[in-house]
This record gives C-alpha cells, sequence and structure tokens, in this order.
C-alpha cells in the first residue's frame, strides 16, 4: 500500500473528476442550489404586512393538518394505485405480444403506440379535454346518436380517471419501450431452454420473460409512481374547462403552485414541496420493497 | 401646485367625511406611503426632452398604434410594448418579477381590482406629481375613486365593465317572454318560463366560480363587502345583501332554470353558438367578445339595462376594466407616467380605442361622444349598445372598495363558491366558508381585520 501504488490511482481519479466537473457544478447550480434555498425559505415567514421572521418547522406541522394538502395526496394515492397498475399491465401486454414475432407490421405497431409520448403534455391533456366536451366531442357525439345522455367527463367524479385516461395514453408507450428493450437484453439459450423443456409461447411468456423483467417492471413503477405524485399539467389544463371541479389544490403539486403564485405564500409552498417529496420518496422506498421481497424468495 | 394639491385634498375629504375620517385620513395621506406626494412640482416637459427607454407591460390590443401616436408627440422616447398574459398569469409574473426585483416593466396593465392589493406591496407609484392638476376630473366619479386610493393616483383609467344584460331576441321573443326585463323577480320568472319552453336552453348561465361576475351582482345590490384598508379590513361575506344575491340565483338552480358551465371556456364559446344560452349577464366589453363567437346568430341579439332589484331603480356594478399603472422603481417615473397618461387621455389614441377597438372608455369626454354613443351595431339588430352600457356606466355606485388580498379573495371564491354550487348545495351555503378563509387569510398576513 506504498505511494508507488496510490499514484496512477489519483491520477484516474483526478481525470474523473475532470470529467465529471461539468455535470457536478451545473447539478449543483440547478438542483443542489435552488433545494437548499428551498429549504432555507421554507423554515422562515413571509407576510404580506410585516415582514419575515423565522419559524422552524412551523410550515410542516401545518402541513401535515392542511386538508386541502392531504386530500391532494389522498387523491394521487387513489390515482397511483388504479392508473399504475393498469397502464403498466397494458404496456406489458403489449410488449409480449409485439415480443412474441407473431405480430406483422411489429414496427409500425411500435412506434404507433410510442408517439403520444411525444406529444408534449399540454397538447395532450388540451387534445383529450376536446374530446370529453359534452357539447362537441365525439364521444358526446356518439352517445347523442344512440339516444342516451352525454357522460360527464368532466365532472366532480369523472376528471381524475378521466386524467388517468390521458396521462394512461401518453406513458403506455414509454413504458412497452422500456419492457421491450429489456426483453430484448435476455439471452436466446434461455428460450431455447425453454423450448427444449416444451414450453410453447403463452408459457414462456408466463414463465421465462415475466420473472426476468422484474427489475424493468420494477423501473417503470418506480417512474410512474413518482410521475404521479408530481401531477400538474394535466389538472392545470382541464382547469379551464372544469374550475369548479378542480379548484385550487386537486394535487399536491397544483396547490403548492397555487399557494406560492397567487396566495403570495411562498415560504408555506417550500415546505409543502418537501413534504410531497417525502412523501414521494417513503412511497417509492415502500414499492421497491413490495417488489423486491418474492425476488428474494426465488 | 401647492395650492391645488391641498385643494384636491379638501374635496377628498369632504366626499369622505361621511365616514367622519376626514382627519384622520388627511394625516395619512400626507404623511403616509407613496411619499412622492409631497415633492411638489416636477418638470415632466424637461423629462420628456431626455431620450430614455421605456417598457409596458399589457394585453390591450390597440397598444401598438397608441405608441405610434405616442412617439410622434414624444420622439425621443422608446417604449417596449410586452404581452406577458393576460388576466391572472399577468399578475403572477408581475409578482414574480417583483419579488426578484428584475426584469420590471415601468409602465404596467394593471385592471382596477388589483390596484389596493399591488398598494399594500408598495409596488405602485402614486403619479399625482407627475399628473396634470384636477387630471381626475375628466373621470366619472366611481372611476376616479378606484384609483384614487390612499391619497394618491395609482393609475390611469383606461377602460371600464358596467354591467347590463344581453339577450337574444328571437329566442325570448318565442318563448313569449316580454322585453326589456326590467327587475329581478320579472327575470326569474322569464327564466323558468324560458327553460320550461325551451328544454335544452338557459335564459343565462351563471357560473358558481365567476367572482368578477358575483362581486359585481353584489356591487348592485348595495353590499359593500370589503374595504381596501389593510389596518382596518371589512370583510363581510356574509352580509344580508350578498345573501339575497346568491339566494336568488340558488332558487334558478335549484328551478334547474340556469346552468352554472364555467365560463370562458370552449364549451362555454359553443354554447352560445348553439343557442345553448340565450343570454348573458355581461359588462361593457361582453358584446363585442360575442360577438366573435357567435356570428351565426348575428343581428338577433340585443342589450339592454341591468335588471333592478326594485322597479324604477337604476343601479349597476362593475365587472372589469383597467388601468395603466407606473411601478415604484422606474426609473423615468415622470416619462412613464406621461406615457400613460398620454394614450389613455389624448384625444387621438382614446378615439382610436374607443372606435377601432371598441373599447368601453374610461373618461368623460368620450363617454359623452355623441358620434359615439349613436354607433349602430347589425350584430345587436344595429341597436346603439354602447349608449345601453354608457347608461350603465352613470348607474355604478361610487363607493365600492376592494380588498388589498384580491387574488386570494377571488381565486378562493371561485373555488368555493363554484364547488358548492357544482355540487347543488348552492351559493348562499358556502359563503360563510368563503368569509372564514379570507379572515384566517388576511389575519395570517398581518392585515388587521376590522372587528377582531
Amino acid at each position: 500500500m506504498g505511494d508507488t501504488t496510490r499514484s496512477p490511482r489519483d491520477r484516474h481519479a483526478r481525470a474523473g473528476l475532470a470529467f465529471t466537473l461539468p455535470f457536478m457544478a451545473l447539478f449543483a447550480a440547478v438542483f443542489v442550489a435552488p433545494l437548499l434555498y428551498a429549504l432555507y425559505l421554507s423554515l422562515f415567514r413571509e407576510r404580506l404586512v410585516g415582514g419575515r421572521e423565522f419559524v422552524g418547522l412551523e410550515h410542516y406541522v401545518e402541513g401535515l393538518q392542511d386538508e386541502a394538502f392531504l386530500g391532494g395526496v389522498g387523491r394521487v394515492a387513489l390515482f397511483v394505485a388504479v392508473q399504475v397498475p393498469v397502464m403498466l399491465g397494458l404496456a406489458l401486454v403489449l410488449a409480449l405480444v409485439l415480443d412474441s414475432g407473431r405480430v406483422r407490421f411489429a414496427r409500425l405497431f411500435r412506434v404507433g403506440i410510442f408517439v403520444p409520448y411525444a406529444v408534449p403534455t399540454v397538447i395532450a391533456a388540451l387534445m383529450w379535454g376536446f374530446l370529453y366536451g359534452r357539447d362537441f366531442g365525439p364521444i358526446a357525439d356518439v352517445a347523442n346518436r344512440l339516444g342516451v345522455p352525454a357522460p360527464n367527463l368532466l365532472g366532480a367524479d369523472t376528471l381524475l380517471w378521466s386524467i388517468a385516461n390521458v396521462t394512461t395514453w401518453t406513458f403506455t408507450g414509454f413504458n412497452m419501450i422500456v419492457l421491450l428493450t429489456a426483453l430484448r437484453g435476455i439471452a436466446p439459450e434461455v428460450y431455447e431452454a425453454a423450448a427444449l423443456d416444451g414450453a410453447g409461447a403463452v408459457r414462456t411468456a408466463l414463465h421465462v420473460k415475466l420473472p426476468l423483467l422484474r427489475p424493468a417492471l420494477l423501473l417503470c413503477t418506480v417512474f410512474s409512481v413518482i410521475g404521479a405524485f408530481q401531477l400538474f399539467a394535466e389538472p392545470r389544463i382541464f382547469f379551464t374547462m372544469a374550475p369548479q371541479v378542480i379548484g385550487k389544490d386537486f394535487t399536491p403539486n397544483l396547490y403548492v403552485f397555487n399557494l406560492a403564485f397567487s396566495d403570495h405564500r411562498l415560504n408555506y409552498a417550500a415546505a409543502l414541496s418537501f413534504l410531497l417529496g417525502a412523501v414521494v420518496f417513503v412511497v417509492s422506498f415502500v414499492v421497491m420493497h413490495l417488489s423486491r421481497r418474492p425476488a428474494t424468495r426465488g | 401646485m401647492r395650492d391645488t394639491e391641498r385643494h384636491t385634498t379638501g374635496r377628498r375629504c369632504a366626499l369622505l367625511s361621511v365616514a367622519g375620517l376626514c382627519v384622520v385620513l388627511a394625516v395619512v395621506a400626507c404623511g403616509g406611503r407613496g411619499g412622492g406626494a409631497v415633492k411638489g412640482p416636477v418638470d415632466v416637459a424637461a423629462a420628456l426632452r431626455q431620450p430614455a427607454t421605456i417598457t409596458v407591460w399589457t394585453w390591450m390590443p390597440g397598444t401598438p398604434e397608441a405608441v405610434k401616436m405616442f412617439r410622434r408627440a414624444y420622439p425621443h422616447i422608446k417604449v417596449k410594448v410586452e404581452h406577458v398574459g393576460q388576466g391572472p398569469p399577468h399578475y403572477q409574473k408581475l409578482r414574480t418579477a417583483l419579488k426578484a426585483g428584475r426584469g420590471l416593466p415601468d409602465v404596467v396593465h394593471m385592471e382596477l381590482q388589483y390596484i389596493p392589493s399591488f398598494l399594500l406591496t408598495e409596488s405602485l407609484l402614486d403619479m399625482t406629481p407627475y399628473l396634470p392638476p384636477e387630471f381626475l376630473e375628466g373621470y366619472p366619479e366611481w372611476i376616479r375613486r378606484q384609483v384614487n386610493v390612499d391619497g394618491g393616483i395609482y393609475g390611469v383609467p383606461w377602460d371600464t365593465g358596467p354591467v347590463g344584460l344581453i339577450y337574444r331576441r328571437d329566442l325570448l321573443e318565442q318563448a313569449n317572454i316580454r322585453t326589456p326585463i326590467e327587475t329581478w323577480d320579472e327575470f326569474a320568472d322569464a327564466a323558468i318560463a324560458y327553460h320550461k319552453a325551451n328544454p335544452d336552453s338557459y335564459l343565462v348561465n351563471m357560473p358558481g366560480g365567476q367572482m368578477g361576475q358575483w362581486l359585481a351582482l353584489f356591487w348592485q345590490a348595495g353590499a359593500r363587502p370589503f374595504s381596501s384598508d389593510p389596518r382596518n379590513l371589512k370583510v363581510e361575506l356574509t352580509d344580508p345583501r350578498i345573501k339575497r344575491v346568491t339566494a336568488f340565483w340558488d332558487r334558478l338552480y335549484a328551478a334547474g332554470a340556469v346552468s352554472h358551465d364555467p365560463d370562458f371556456s370552449d364549451a362555454w364559446y359553443q354554447g352560445f353558438a348553439r343557442g345553448r344560452y340565450a343570454g348573458w349577464v355581461s359588462a361593457a366589453w361582453g358584446p363585442v367578445l360575442l360577438e366573435d363567437f357567435t356570428r351565426n346568430s348575428k343581428g338577433r341579439w340585443r342589450a339592454q339595462a341591468l335588471p333592478q332589484w326594485r322597479r324604477g331603480e337604476h343601479v349597476s356594478g362593475n365587472w372589469g376594466g383597467s388601468t395603466l399603472a407606473v411601478l415604484k422603481g422606474t426609473e423615468h417615473p415622470a416619462v412613464a407616467t406621461e406615457f400613460a397618461r398620454w394614450i389613455l387621455s389624448e384625444q387621438e389614441p382614446v378615439e382610436m380605442f374607443a372606435f377601432d377597438r371598441y373599447l368601453f372608455p374610461a373618461r368623460t369626454a368620450m363617454l359623452n361622444n355623441p358620434r359615439w354613443l349613436d354607433r349602430t351595431y347589425p350584430f345587436y339588430g344595429s341597436q346603439a349598445v354602447d349608449r345601453v352600457f354608457a347608461d350603465m356606466n352613470d348607474a355604478v355606485d361610487t363607493t365600492w372598495e376592494w380588498p388589498p388580498i384580491l387574488e386570494y379573495v377571488a381565486t378562493e371564491g371561485d373555488a368555493i363558491l363554484g364547488k358548492s354550487v357544482e355540487r347543488g348545495a348552492g351559493a348562499t351555503a358556502a359563503l360563510q366558508q368563503w368569509q372564514d378563509a379570507v379572515v384566517e387569510y388576511a389575519e395570517q398576513q398581518g392585515l388587521e381585520v376590522a372587528g377582531r
């Protein structure tokens, strides 16, 4: 362990540092610094009259009792519980079907299903808003032709699921591509072995591909959960169509935005952002933990 | 100069002495915020001979033309016009820039209702020293009092929105409804009868979450729920006169006689085009806006006075309307003020806004201009629509004040009343919750709420 062995390693370390420096600098400037600043802000209270004072964790305590915030968290939790399994189930089935090699024009389908992901969220929400429209949307049109009342897809009971539909439409393709890529990474020998053992296409899918997809599925789940807790653009766009349902606090992120920009409560908004971050962290951790358990058994 | 100043303050006190606050106000007016008022005469003309560049944030169409006119008068001054959003996004950007202290315009579009809120954050310049004496004499009293807050002048009035009623004459005639509808009682009967005759259509749509419209109706009914004074903030959202208005609409909601779709959405525009709504309780800027998206019913619309609570009365409220204000941080207070004054009070740009851009004028001279009053609108069966709303403008009560926390009051009201009406619980039931939320917020923000 003399000096002779350390110096080349040092040189490597220095080179590595030099290579990562641009990233680190940017990361510190646009991610770490704002985060620390937000943390700092969250510990103060600035009033319209009377200026600024240090309040410590008061905003965090308030956040934990804030019905608007907790209601929003509950709403997105429900969203996660329903939308994420549906979307990933869909993505999984599509990936397995496309991977089976039995679909004609597989490439076309793959691109077609992926295309919605390339549509900006705002555009997607606007477009679906038109489709949902009760007076002129095609859904209402079909209902009218059938002589049944058009469903109110922007109502208090339905809007969350209308948003779920938009996110499913947008992100199924992305998740499918991730799963498809994972499937392509499976060694052909595994399939050969399965075929030799007499497994058909369905059996191979269920008992060979699915277990091997577990890490990719886990990744997709965690991404989707984080994305859902950060829902903002869709409810913000739907606000113009159904303000009486969305209000100021439909999702936690929307609530934080309104607190900061219409209620002048920047400090409280900063605290809620951290609370939301904590919620996302805990939920992601739980998801990972739950999905790992069977794997360790096997 | 000094004399005029004292004179103006004296008159202002005469107006307010009703409340017995004259002495207090005089002291506040002289020593209070702004401080600019005691600066004495300012040589505006000299400032305008120096080259300067000012930035203006506004969404008002026609501004570039007005700027061209201004530059013919003052070639040394460069004016940059920036459209940063309309309504709430505009104010959000302004708040953000104020917080950052950078990227601020000199002159800013400021709706009447926002003036006390931006005064509370000490963002607006008192324009008095840079304006000609007696400048506000050129405006109707109610408008004067909207910009003349706390002893200073914080905006040059641009346009306003006295409220009236516009309706489809053909549809109402088919339903045998007599027009004009003179009282709210007649209006309620008409709404019920109309919907019975046309199950797919409503006399009007009244969204639960449109505070601009609600507050204008409260204004008409004589309620004064707010004061602008942060040290003695009045919040009376459960006032009987407010409940009278909300209960009136609740009855029509319950009868299914009026719809409560969110307004200014695509579905709402379509609703007019499709005849789902046969009328609109609208402000003076409404008729021209409506024209843009209901071309298919050209010639069938009419405008009339707002229905009254008592027959023979003549009272209205205001919904919308704006000013140009100058921000306190500007390096060119004289130039910025003169720009606002020039494009909003000189004859050439004022006529351009009124005639070419159909803006409802704020200046008395324009409101009395016979050529403008007699202008007919083919869309409204060649009716002189501006005359109807000019008449409503005379009927706007002068004593309404806006709260200094308008953004919260309005967005919270939109959410609370909007949800309650959507749920079928009506607007009246939501007033207490709105009141409590506003009071809690005001106290949390360090304001002193009256009676607490």
